[in-house]
């Protein structure tokens, strides 16, 4: 079986290392995990000592990327946040996983009214702008690092669903599991030793891409004002934060953002060049966020 | 096809219903009474009672959700906590300015995306091939509020040529007009642009690869003859479904956009109703951009049948 998790495992991990664009990307997320684990360590300054004597000094040997409108050093804050934007997008992005491989697990298993049902109201999530639901409902649960999880959450679910669900409907009809039916396997077990590890590898991929709409959907958020509340520091809030000082500050807007952006582009081509290898058929990453905003 | 447009039609409607569900029930999951934590401060029982009843909120749930439905089938999208004014005629004042950005940025994004996806496409493998796949991948990766903050630092604070944020009407001064969308649709456009580019790239490259343009090409005809009459008719009909999904998503996406230019369209009012907690204005402005969302989307998928037929019998 080419879905073997043993099998999709080194093939994920062979396309990681003969892509040189996925090498850069996965050197850039283990610099991220190291920075997100020991950022406060890290940090030069306290992420909240104020120096009312230093406000908007440009960058210097004193302060690499400068200091912002409250004179706090902008590195220990870009390093300190980077914690907030990896447990959002992995925190998200499980509840999308758990909740829509359970969702397409039962609709694609059982097919019928659960699939009808199930299937319908993922639809109803993904006719929303991915944005404008996540805003909704950070809006109504009251701000914050948890709800803007679980809202980020919630818009990446219906993706995985589909991922899912189509999936199950290809590895049904398998002969493999046909003969676990016809020798009475129970269908827990079935889905557990046949149908899970048989449709990892899309799953994978997803998970990499949803990672990085994930924190694009944290930054925007977060520059809102709906995601950490401050003094907590976000690359988002630190973007809105900055942008009355941009044109008299550059390094308030350069330093963030960069952030984002690498961070978003280092998930991109490990996910890209995941699918290449384990998932051909599926979406590029521009074809999947074309009506994913 | 037209079965197919009936079924799609019908699909639509269930989803449309699920949509009001999804954004009635919104309004139940604020913790508290939604009218006192509006009120905050401003409490006094009798502008409580009144909107409370206004809002339909003092019947039960399943009577509050059918007259929502009834309501909202006849445009009446209930009145706002904050003016009093009704929501509907506060999204229709708000929706051209989103309008114009969107179609603004999608003109901006198809200006870059079209020669650059066809002839990436048309010399796959060249340096020009390579560097519209680094700018594919560079705009799917940057959030287009950074490229937004990175345009203010240029183009109004170094070089001064246009101003940071703001809003003048279309159709007071389109000049004036002209000055402030470029900021905001260039950075929404860029990040279209990257998307576009990469379809159609990926679109001509299908077509390319097609015996009736192998067969173009082997009667003698001119590449660019092949190219313009054979090629880009059969490989945009995708690209222009994708053009049109663009558009409706940027409807409902240009929040973050809209609030850092200060741009007075349907993302800044749901930003401003989410500040003032001005829950009916809130799900209005959600409904209403879910609602149009779905449309399009329909209308795409119909189209997408109308120009090539194979699609409406599959």
């Amino acid at each position: 079986m080419s879905g073997h998790p043993d099998g999709t495992l080194r093939r994920a991990l062979s396309a990681l290392r003969h892509d040189p664009p996925a090498v850069a990307g996965t050197a850039v997320l283990l610099l991220l995990l190291v920075v997100g684990v020991a950022g406060r360590w890290l940090a030069p300054d306290g992420v909240n000592d104020v120096d009312v004597d230093g406000i908007l000094r440009p960058p210097s040997l004193d302060h690499l990327f400068g200091t912002d409108e409250l004179g706090r050093d902008v590195l220990s804050r870009v390093l300190v946040a980077a914690r907030v934007s990896l447990e959002v997008g992995l925190v998200s992005v499980g509840i999308a996983l758990l909740v829509g491989v359970t969702v397409g697990l039962l609709a694609g298993w059982y097919r019928g009214w659960v699939d009808n049902v199930l299937m319908r109201g993922m639809d109803v999530l993904f006719a929303f702008p991915v944005l404008l639901l996540a805003v909704a409902i950070v809006a109504v649960l009251g701000p914050g690092l948890l709800t803007a999880m679980v809202a980020i959450g919630v818009v990446y679910t219906p993706i995985f669903a589909r991922v899912t669900r189509a999936g199950v409907l290809s590895v049904r009809e398998q002969v493999f599991v046909r003969a676990a039916v016809s020798i009475g396997a129970s269908d827990a077990r079935i889905i557990r030793r046949h149908v899970l590890p048989n449709i990892a590898a899309p799953l994978i991929v997803q998970t990499s891409l949803s990672l990085a709409f994930a924190i694009l959907s944290e930054a925007a958020l977060s520059f809102l004002g709906l995601g950490i509340q401050p003094p907590d520091p976000a690359w988002g809030r630190m973007l809105y934060d900055g942008r009355g000082f941009v044109t008299e500050a550059w390094w308030l807007g350069v330093f963030p953002g960069a952030a984002i952006f690498l961070t978003v582009l280092a998930f991109n081509l490990v996910g890209d060049a995941l699918r290449d290898v384990l998932d051909p058929r599926q979406l590029t990453v521009g074809e999947a966020r074309r009506s994913r905003r | 096809m037209t079965r197919f447009v009936l079924r799609r039609l019908l699909q639509s409607v269930v989803v449309l219903l699920g949509v009001t569900l999804v954004v009635f029930l919104l309004l139940q999951l604020v913790p508290g009474d939604p009218v006192r934590v509006a009120l905050g401060t401003r409490f006094d029982q009798q502008t409580y009672d009144a909107l409370r009843e206004r809002s339909g909120l003092d019947q039960p749930l399943v009577a509050q959700y059918a007259s929502y439905v009834g309501h909202a089938l006849t445009g009446d999208l209930g009145v706002s906590f904050r003016s009093g004014q009704p929501v509907t005629t506060i999204v229709l004042e708000r929706l051209p300015a989103t309008l114009s950005l969107a179609v603004t940025a999608v003109l901006l994004a198809l200006l870059v995306a079209f020669p650059l996806g066809v002839l990436s496409a048309v010399r796959s493998g060249s340096a020009l091939d390579h560097a519209a796949r680094v700018f594919s991948q560079f705009g799917v990766s940057v959030p287009d509020f950074w490229m937004g903050i990175m345009g203010i630092l240029l183009f109004a604070g170094v070089l001064g040529w246009l101003p940071p944020s703001g809003y003048v009407a279309l159709t007071e001064d389109p000049a004036g007009w002209a000055s402030h969308v470029l900021l905001p649709a260039g950075a929404v456009g860029l990040v279209t642009a990257s998307i576009l580019t990469r379809f159609i790239r990926s679109s001509v490259l299908e077509v390319l690869s097609e015996d009736y343009v192998r067969t173009a090409e082997a009667k003698g005809l001119r590449s660019r003859i092949v190219v313009v009459r054979h090629v880009l008719r059969n490989a945009l009909i995708p690209v222009v479904t994708v053009v049109a999904v663009q558009l409706a998503s940027l409807i409902g996406g240009v929040i973050v956009i809209e609030v850092l230019f200060a741009w007075p369209g349907v993302g800044r009012l749901t930003y401003d109703a989410v500040q003032a907690r001005d829950y009916p204005v809130l799900q209005g402005a959600v409904l209403f951009v879910a609602a149009l969302f779905l449309l399009m989307n329909l209308l795409v998928d119909v189209l997408y049948a109308r120009l090539d037929p194979r699609i409406g019998v599959r």
